[in-house]
């Protein structure tokens, strides 16, 4: 251990001389990388000049601002060594510079914090959306989210533990889409062995690291014999080489039955794109809402934190009555990610007591309290812990 | 009684005014109905169905066929000749479930039975029943789902070794076929509104093209409230308050997913009914549940699935009264409890849970 942080501290230094590339980093100090790539979290891109860690913020639209803004409200409050570079992404502009822009500044921090950017129906098909840009751009490939029933949180069923990780870049979102025909319209569906090979075996280390006992597959290869067919394989490829874990399938719309009379049969669940889309959204859904649970994306190199089921919640922005938990919990996410586990603790542990023991919930999950309200109350209790924070 | 007439038009599948739904075969007041058992617990829970009419002396007379794929001339799989004919005459049938096995080589029998018959339109109405306990109740939806195209073409290749494509079709004439029938299905069943399920942010052009076409039908239904909805804001919303919905209409691959998760809902595949409309006047109905074939044979299968599905198949054909009859009499034994198959929380065996239903609707003559 003490060899280890010898090496980070060398390269502390070494890299504010050469300007911190992370890929420089990387080749130099070859042991400290491999012992950290046998997990399934990557290695974050070290701490810059003065132990502080600059992350890149993408406030989106909706709802975005706001919660983010009540993010690093929080992270101002409790001191915490980060700080963020904002990039905005105007989504009525058709050119794809802000976009750009901000995959750079990602690519130069290699971590962000963003909220969801909208896609308007009125511009030309040629327009892509956004969010998709960025995903496939750094190679997020695997979009994690984690739903636990809350105990101060009333939904119909409980005790839901579910680890859900989805295929991030291809499958139904290739975007690749051409009108052969007048009127006939093709929409390509991709999945490569790589990328299946990739995301399974993801889903199993994650499910070793994490101690899960099962992981599912889900599918459709009943009638897209060949796609569906391939990723099936791809996954049970990859479960022969992890004895300890078991592995079954399920078709993607019993898995939605299943989900909605008993949640509690799944463990971790991995699937390609589109179904995950659908599966996380159900998961969502049935541990209390959009506003509880936060979401990861994770590429090789890349790690970008938002809420799990991407809302831009247009209906409700600027009105204070969002729910930021699932902010908060991906920042907290982002946090440990960054190795700053302290301070993920300390926030995390605040927003679960407010929600938990204090419950005042927004009006999502059934409460009368305002965002300010929630925010407040994670300030107090951060402070009554009696670390170092700022006033209130 | 007008307001009962009411409760059963709102149940009533496709009752379009521009097609014939009456079938042409009509011998000493009896209409023929084409049935296909299927495979797995279909025919025994088919024989439940048949002696369940007979009880209520529905004026039904079945003419059972079997489905099992054939190669036609030039190695094209086709269903076989008798079964086309039977359907083409009778126009009206009822079916239990097929088997699909994964990567057999042939085509799956389901699908292949929706290209012959064109059967667009795949309707699902999804009603709490009272008595069978589910943690979500209210539950009064109707899902209509596009039954040919969508990622369900069947087209798929290797482009090179380790890369599949699936090819997902959306055509403006299917798109517009459907989202017309959800129009007409939704005024002639006097629901309120209906809303469309898409993914437009990602699927730009395919998703895109399919919304257009619901939208220019809501513009020849200005009296039908029309709302859009992306894939998993309704899934997201499906399972926190299920009452918000109406009638949803969407592609195929979403309307499979969502219309399983709206059985889920309501208990399951064991009792949910399930309409096919087609072009031409043709409509089967069908339990959408599998094969089961681990408890094949050993009567212990639950017919409800089929049996609502054919009361759906009375109402179509304008047969009401027996319609009512025969559910009634199916929610009554349900809601008692005592006598129920293992997948309703009982030990009954199902011919006794089917002989307790036709005591039932002799006793409602």
């Amino acid at each position: 251990m003490a060899a280890h942080s010898a090496v980070f501290s060398v390269s502390k230094i070494l890299t504010s001389f050469r300007g911190g590339h992370l890929g420089n980093t990387a080749k130099v100090f070859g042991t400290t990388v491999t012992s950290q790539r046998n997990k399934a979290v990557l290695t974050p891109p070290p701490a810059k000049y003065g132990g502080r860690h600059t992350v890149t913020l993408i406030p989106g639209d909706g709802i975005g601002p706001e919660l983010l803004g009540h993010v690093r409200e929080v992270f101002r409050f409790s001191c915490v060594p980060v700080d963020f570079e904002v990039v905005n992404v105007n989504s009525a502009l058709e050119t794809e510079v802000d976009i750009n822009n901000a995959i750079t500044a990602i690519r130069r921090n290699g971590v962000a914090l963003k909220g969801n950017i909208e896609t308007k129906h009125t511009m030309p098909p040629s327009v892509k959306s956004r969010n998709n840009v960025l995903r496939t751009s750094l190679d997020l490939y695997a979009n994690v989210m984690h739903c636990q029933s809350l105990p101060g949180v009333q939904t119909r069923h409980k005790n839901i533990d579910i680890m859900i990780i989805r295929e991030n870049t291809e499958g139904e979102y290739s975007s690749l889409e051409h009108e052969s025909v007048s009127g006939v319209v093709e929409s390509l569906k991709i999945i490569t062995r790589n990328n299946s090979l990739r995301i399974a075996d993801y889903a199993f280390r994650l499910a070793r690291e994490k101690g899960r006992r099962r992981v599912t597959a889900v599918h459709k290869a009943n009638i897209m014999k060949l796609g569906d067919g391939l990723f099936l394989q791809c996954c049970r490829e990859v479960a022969s080489g992890y004895p300890d874990i078991t592995f079954d399938s399920m078709i993607v719309d019993n898995t939605t039955m299943q989900l909605v009379s008993k949640p509690q049969q799944f463990d971790v669940m991995v699937m390609p794109n589109l179904y995950g889309n659908v599966v996380s959204n159900v998961c969502a859904g049935l541990v209390g809402g959009p506003g509880l649970v936060p979401g990861a994306n994770y590429g090789r190199d890349y790690a970008v934190f938002e809420t799990a089921t991407r809302n831009t919640g247009k209906s409700i922005a600027d009105r204070n009555i969002a729910n930021p938990t699932a902010m908060l919990l991906a920042s907290c996410m982002m946090l440990d990610h960054l190795k700053l586990f302290d301070y993920a603790s300390s926030i995390r542990n605040a927003v679960l007591t407010t929600m938990n023991e204090t419950r005042l919930h927004t009006a999502d999950i059934g409460g009368q309290g305002t965002t300010s309200e929630v925010v407040q109350s994670v300030m107090r209790i951060i402070q009554s812990k009696g670390q170092l924070t700022a006033e209130l | 009684s007008l307001g009962l007439f009411d409760c059963q038009v709102s149940r009533v599948v496709g009752a379009l005014k521009t097609e014939t739904s009456r079938p042409v075969t009509s011998v000493r007041g009896m209409q023929t109905v084409t049935l296909i058992p299927g495979d797995g617990i279909g025919p025994e829970i088919s024989t439940a169905v048949m002696k369940i009419f007979e009880a209520a002396k529905a004026p039904i007379q079945w003419e059972e066929r079997n489905v099992t794929a054939i190669q036609g001339p030039g190695g094209k799989w086709m269903i076989p000749p008798d079964a086309k004919e039977s359907m083409d005459k009778n126009k009206i049938g009822l079916k239990g479930p097929l088997k699909t096995p994964i990567a057999a080589g042939h085509p799956s029998m389901n699908l292949l039975l929706r290209k012959t018959f064109d059967l667009y339109a795949n309707v699902r109405p999804c009603v709490s029943i009272e008595g069978y306990q589910t943690p979500y109740t209210d539950v009064n939806l109707v899902t209509i789902r596009e039954n040919t195209e969508g990622e369900y073409s069947g087209i798929e290749h290797v482009i090179v070794d380790g890369v599949v494509q699936s090819i997902k079709l959306i055509t403006e004439q299917a798109s517009q076929r459907i989202a017309e029938y959800a129009f007409e299905y939704a005024r002639n069943n006097k629901r309120a509104s209906v809303t469309a399920v898409h993914k437009a942010n990602i699927m730009r052009m395919s998703d895109g093209l399919f919304l257009r076409k619901c939208r220019e039908a809501a513009e020849k239904h200005k009296d039908v409230k029309f709302t859009e909805m992306y894939l998993d804001t309704v899934c997201l919303n499906m399972v926190q308050d299920p009452t918000q919905f109406d009638v949803l209409v969407m592609p195929n691959l979403y309307g499979d997913i969502l219309s399983d998760l709206c059985a889920g809902l309501i208990g399951g595949l064991g009792v949910t009914p399930s309409g096919n409309i087609g072009a031409n006047g043709v409509a089967i109905f069908e339990s959408v549940h599998g094969t089961a074939p681990d408890i094949a044979g050993k009567d212990m299968a639950n017919p409800t699935a089929l049996l609502l599905s054919a009361v759906m198949m009375l109402r179509h054909m304008g047969l009401h009264d027996y319609a009512k009859k025969i559910e009634t009499a199916c929610f009554d034994t349900i809601r008692e409890k005592k006598v129920l198959t293992k997948d309703l929380g009982g030990n009954s065996k199902c011919s006794e849970f089917t002989g307790a239903i036709c005591r039932r609707v002799q006793e409602l003559e």
